[in-house]
C-alpha cells in the first residue's frame, strides 16, 4: 500500500464524514418538519434555516462519490453495482427531496405545499437511513466473488444489523438537525427542538449500545484493531453524552458540535474497521483491499495536487456563505 | 441465458439513454438561463433601470426551477456509472474519475453555494456585488460541462493513456485536457446551451407578447434572447462544423452514417439531403442530392472523396478483428444517425435564420414586433426545438460510437455490471420513467404558471417563500 493510496482512503472517509456533518443536519431539519412544525409558517422557518445551504451540502456527497470513482474505481464499481437497490432508493429519496425546496415555493394551495413537505420529509428520512444500512452492510461483509462483484440476497442487505445501523444514522441526523434548529431559530421552534432532543437522546443511547454490540459480534473490528475501535466507540458515546448535556443545560453550540462530532466519529469507526480493505467479503480471500482497488499512482498524484488547490478555496467560500446567513429565523415576521 | 444477457444490456442502455436525455433537457437550459440572467442583471448594474432587475428576477425563477431538476437528475448520472456500468468504471476509473472529482470540486460547489447566495441576498448586497454571484453560478455550471466532456472526449477519442493492468491508465493529465475533441465538443455544448436558453426566453416572451402582456418587459427580454440566440447559433454551427471535420478522421463510421453514405464517393462528393435507408441491406434506396456539397462540408473545398460505411466496416474488421473477434458489427444505427443529424443541424440553421429575421424586425427603437403575430408564433414553436436538437446531437455522438463505449478500446457489451439483474434494471427503469414524467410535468407546469403570473409580481410583492428570509424584519438578532 502506497502512501498516496493511504491518503486517499483517508480522504474518502473524510469526505463522507464532512457530508454527514453538513448534510446530516439538513436531513435532520427535513425530518423535523414532521415533528416540530405545527403550522405552515413554522415549516417555512425550518426550511429557511437550510434553504441556502442544502445544495452545497449535498455536493460533499457528489464529491465523495466522484473521489471514490477517481481514486478507487474497483471500490466504486463493486459498491455501487453491489448495492444497486439501496442506492436506487437513496437516489429516489434525494430526488424527491431536492426538488421539494424549489417546487414548494411555486404552489399556491396549502394542500400542494403539504405534498412537497411530505416529500421533503420522506427524502430526508430515506437518505440517512439507507446510507446507514449500506455502510453497515459494507463493513459487516457481503458475498463478493473473485472479480469483486456482489451476488447477495435480500437478507444480506436487510437484516437486524443493517436496520439498526440505518435507524442509528437517521436518528443521529435527526438529533444533529434538532441541534442545528436550536442554533438557528428563536422562540417556540427552538424550545420544541430542545424538548425533542432531550427526549430522543436516551433513545439514541439504546441504539448506540445495540449497534456497538452488533459491531462486536458481527464484524472483526474489535479483534482486528481493538485499541482504535474501542477508543472511537468510547469517543462516540462521550460525544453523545456531551450533546445530551448540551440539550439539558441549554448549551446549543455545544450540542451541535458534539452531534456533528458523533457523526464524524461514526464514519471514522467504520473506516477504521474497514482498513486495509475497502469492501469486506464474507469469504476473506475475496475482500477488496486498498492496495488492489486504487487508480494508478499518477492519477492519485494528480488528484492530490488538485485537491490541495481546490479544497481550501471551497472551504473558504462555503464558510463565508454560512457567515452571510448566520442569523436566527423567527416565525413571527417571516410572512409579510 | 443469452436472451437474459442481451435484455439486461438493452435495459442498461435504455436507462442510460433515458436518464441522460432527460438530464440534458435541463443542463443546457440551466447553463444558458444562468448566462442570460447574468446578462440581464449586469445590464441592471450598468444602466440602473429597475426593469432589468425585474427581468433577472423573473427569468431567474425559471432558471431556478430548471436548476433544481438538473441537480437531482445529475445525481443519477454520477451513481449510474458504478451501478449499471461497473466494468466500464473499472476500465475507465483511472481516466474518468479525476475529471469527475474535479467537476465536483471546481464546478458543483461553486454553483450550489453561490446559487444559495444569489437567491437569498437581493436586498443584502449592493447590485454590483450581487451580480457576481450569478456570474459565478454561470461559470460553475459551464465549468461542469468542461470536466464531464473531458471524460466524454476521451471516450470519443482516447488520448494520453496506456493500457495496463486490464484498464486504461492516464499517462498525462494535461494530455487528457489537450484532447482536440474536447476543444470542439465543449464549445459546441456550451454554445448550444446558451442557444437553448436564448430560444426559450425568446419563445416564452413571444408567447406573452401574443397575449399582449407586459409589452415593454417582454420586448426587452425578446431582444436579449434574439441577440444571444444569433451569436450562439452561429457559434454552435461554426464549432459543429469543426467537430464534424474532426470526426471524419477519428470516427469515420459515425460521419458516414450521419450522411447515409454506404458506398465511397468519387472526387466530387454529392450530399444526400434526404434519402431512404435499407439498414439490413446496407444501402440507400433513394436520394435527393446536391452535387459537390459533401466535399464542401467535409473539406471546405469542391473536391474530396468520402468513404462509405461498407468500406469503413471492412477496414474496421481488418483493424480490430484480432482484438475483438470477427463477430463484431461495426455498422452504427444508420437511420437514427442520419435523421438525428438533420434534426440537430437543421434546427441549428433555423435558429440562426429566425434570430436574424427577429432582430431585423426589431432594428428600430419603436418597432412593432408585437403585431407580427405569425413571427411570434414561429418563435413560440422554436421554444421547444432546441431540446430536440440537443437530444439529436447526443444521439449522433453516443450511438455513433457503437459498438464501443470507449472508442476502439472497450465495447458497450463488456461495460455493463455483471452483478445487476434484468429485474432490478426493469424496476429502476419503470420508476425513473414515472419520476421523470412527474418531474418534467411539474417543472413545465410551474414554469408556465410563473410565466402567466408575469413579472409584475416581482415588484415588492413576491411570493412568501421566494422572499429573502434574511432581509429586513425576517430576523431578529440575538
Amino acid at each position: 500500500m502506497s502512501s498516496l493510496q493511504l491518503l486517499w482512503f483517508f480522504l474518502i472517509g473524510l469526505l463522507f464524514a464532512v457530508f454527514f456533518l453538513l448534510e446530516g443536519f439538513d436531513y435532520g431539519v427535513g425530518m423535523s418538519l414532521r415533528f416540530l412544525a405545527k403550522d405552515e409558517q413554522e415549516c417555512d422557518s425550518l426550511i429557511q434555516t437550510i434553504g441556502p445551504h442544502w445544495d452545497g451540502n449535498e455536493v460533499w456527497l457528489i464529491t465523495a462519490g466522484g473521489a471514490m470513482f477517481a481514486s478507487f474505481p474497483y471500490w466504486y464499481a463493486s459498491l455501487f453495482s453491489g448495492f444497486y437497490i439501496l442506492l436506487f432508493l437513496i437516489l429516489f429519496g434525494l430526488i424527491i427531496r431536492g426538488v421539494s425546496f424549489e417546487f414548494r415555493t411555486h404552489v399556491d394551495t396549502r394542500k400542494g405545499r403539504k405534498l412537497w413537505e411530505v416529500t421533503l420529509f420522506t427524502g430526508s428520512l430515506m437518505a440517512p437511513f439507507l446510507f446507514g444500512m449500506m455502510f453497515t452492510d459494507m463493513v459487516k461483509g457481503m458475498p463478493i466473488d473473485a472479480q469483486g462483484n456482489l451476488s447477495a440476497s435480500v437478507g444480506d442487505y436487510i437484516n437486524l444489523f443493517s436496520i439498526v445501523g440505518g435507524v442509528a444514522v437517521a436518528l443521529l441526523c435527526l438529533l444533529h438537525g434538532l441541534n442545528y434548529i436550536r442554533l438557528s431559530t428563536l422562540g417556540a421552534l427552538r424550545q420544541r427542538a430542545q424538548k425533542l432532543a432531550k427526549l430522543l437522546y436516551p433513545v439514541l443511547f439504546v441504539g448506540l449500545v445495540v449497534y456497538a454490540a452488533l459491531l462486536l459480534f458481527q464484524t472483526d473490528f474489535f479483534t482486528a484493531r481493538p485499541v482504535s475501535s474501542w477508543t472511537l466507540l468510547i469517543l462516540i458515546v462521550l460525544a453523545s453524552v456531551v450533546a445530551t448535556y448540551g440539550a439539558y443545560a441549554d448549551k446549543e453550540w455545544l450540542s451541535f458540535i458534539a452531534s456533528g462530532g458523533t457523526l464524524i466519529l461514526l464514519v471514522a469507526l467504520l473506516f477504521n474497521g474497514l482498513f486495509p480493505r475497502v469492501m469486506v467479503a464474507t469469504n476473506p480471500a475475496h475482500s477488496i483491499l486498498i492496495k488492489n482497488a486504487s487508480s494508478s499512482e499518477y492519477t492519485l498524484k494528480i488528484m492530490t495536487i488538485v485537491a490541495c488547490i481546490l479544497v481550501p478555496i471551497v472551504i473558504v467560500y462555503t464558510v463565508w456563505s454560512y457567515f452571510v446567513f448566520n442569523k436566527r429565523v423567527t416565525t413571527k415576521k417571516v410572512v409579510e | 441465458m443469452l436472451t437474459v444477457g442481451v435484455s439486461m444490456l438493452s435495459l442498461a442502455r435504455f436507462q442510460f439513454a433515458m436518464t441522460t436525455v432527460f438530464h440534458f433537457f435541463f443542463v443546457p437550459f440551466s447553463i444558458g438561463m444562468a448566462f442570460i440572467t447574468a446578462i440581464m442583471e449586469t445590464i441592471y448594474v450598468v444602466k440602473k433601470a429597475p426593469i432589468y432587475k425585474q427581468m433577472a428576477q423573473f427569468w431567474g425563477k425559471i432558471f431556478l426551477l430548471s436548476f433544481a431538476v438538473g441537480v437531482v437528475t445529475g445525481l443519477i448520472q454520477e451513481f449510474q456509472f458504478g451501478m449499471n456500468w461497473s466494468d466500464y468504471s473499472r476500465f475507465m476509473g483511472d481516466i474518468f474519475g479525476a475529471p469527475l472529482a474535479i467537476e465536483a470540486l471546481l464546478a458543483f460547489f461553486l454553483e450550489s453555494v453561490f446559487i444559495g447566495l444569489w437567491m437569498f441576498t437581493w436586498d443584502r448586497f449592493k447590485p454590483a456585488i450581487h451580480v457576481i454571484f450569478i456570474w459565478l453560478v454561470m461559470i460553475g455550471s459551464s465549468a461542469s460541462a468542461l470536466w464531464i466532456l473531458t471524460a466524454n472526449s476521451f471516450m470519443q477519442n482516447p488520448v494520453a493513456y496506456k493500457l495496463a493492468n486490464g484498464r486504461a491508465e492516464m499517462t498525462s493529465f494535461t494530455g487528457l485536457l489537450k484532447n482536440p475533441q474536447l476543444w470542439v465538443e465543449f464549445p459546441h455544448v456550451v454554445f448550444g446551451a446558451f442557444l437553448t436558453a436564448a430560444m426559450a426566453v425568446a419563445g416564452m416572451s413571444a408567447w406573452r407578447l401574443l397575449k399582449h402582456k407586459n409589452i415593454e418587459f417582454y420586448k426587452k427580454s425578446l431582444k436579449i434572447g434574439l441577440i444571444v440566440g444569433l451569436i450562439f447559433s452561429l457559434g454552435t454551427i461554426y464549432v459543429g462544423d469543426a467537430q464534424t471535420r474532426m470526426i471524419i478522421k477519428d470516427q469515420p463510421m459515425k460521419f458516414a452514417a450521419t450522411e447515409g453514405l454506404y458506398d465511397n464517393t468519387g472526387k466530387k462528393a454529392p450530399w444526400a439531403m434526404i434519402e431512404g435507408i435499407n439498414a439490413a441491406g446496407h444501402k440507400a434506396t433513394w436520394k435527393v442530392e446536391i452535387p459537390d456539397m459533401l466535399s464542401i462540408m467535409s473539406y471546405h473545398k469542391t473536391t474530396g472523396a468520402v468513404k462509405g460505411m461498407n468500406t469503413i466496416n471492412r477496414e474496421l474488421h481488418q483493424k480490430y478483428d484480432k482484438k475483438f473477434g470477427k463477430d463484431m458489427n461495426y455498422y452504427v444505427p444508420p437511420k437514427t444517425l442520419f435523421w438525428s443529424f438533420r434534426v440537430m443541424a437543421g434546427f441549428g440553421t433555423l435558429f440562426a435564420l429566425v434570430t436574424i429575421v427577429g432582430l431585423w424586425f426589431m432594428r428600430k427603437k419603436n418597432n412593432a414586433i408585437e403585431n407580427k403575430r405569425w413571427f411570434l408564433y414561429v418563435l413560440g414553436i422554436c421554444l421547444w426545438l432546441p431540446f430536440l436538437a440537443n437530444t439529436a446531437g447526443w444521439f449522433v455522438t453516443e450511438l455513433g460510437r457503437y459498438p464501443w463505449i470507449v472508442y476502439g478500446l472497450f465495447t458497450i457489451a463488456d461495460a455493463v455490471s455483471p452483478s445487476v439483474t434484468a429485474g432490478e434494471l426493469l424496476f429502476s427503469n419503470i420508476t425513473y420513467f414515472l419520476i421523470f414524467t412527474m418531474l418534467g410535468g411539474t417543472m413545465i407546469y410551474f414554469s408556465h404558471k410563473t410565466l402567466v403570473a408575469g413579472p409584475e409580481l416581482d415588484d415588492g410583492s413576491e411570493k412568501r417563500a421566494n422572499v429573502d428570509p434574511f432581509a429586513k424584519g425576517a430576523f431578529n438578532h440575538e
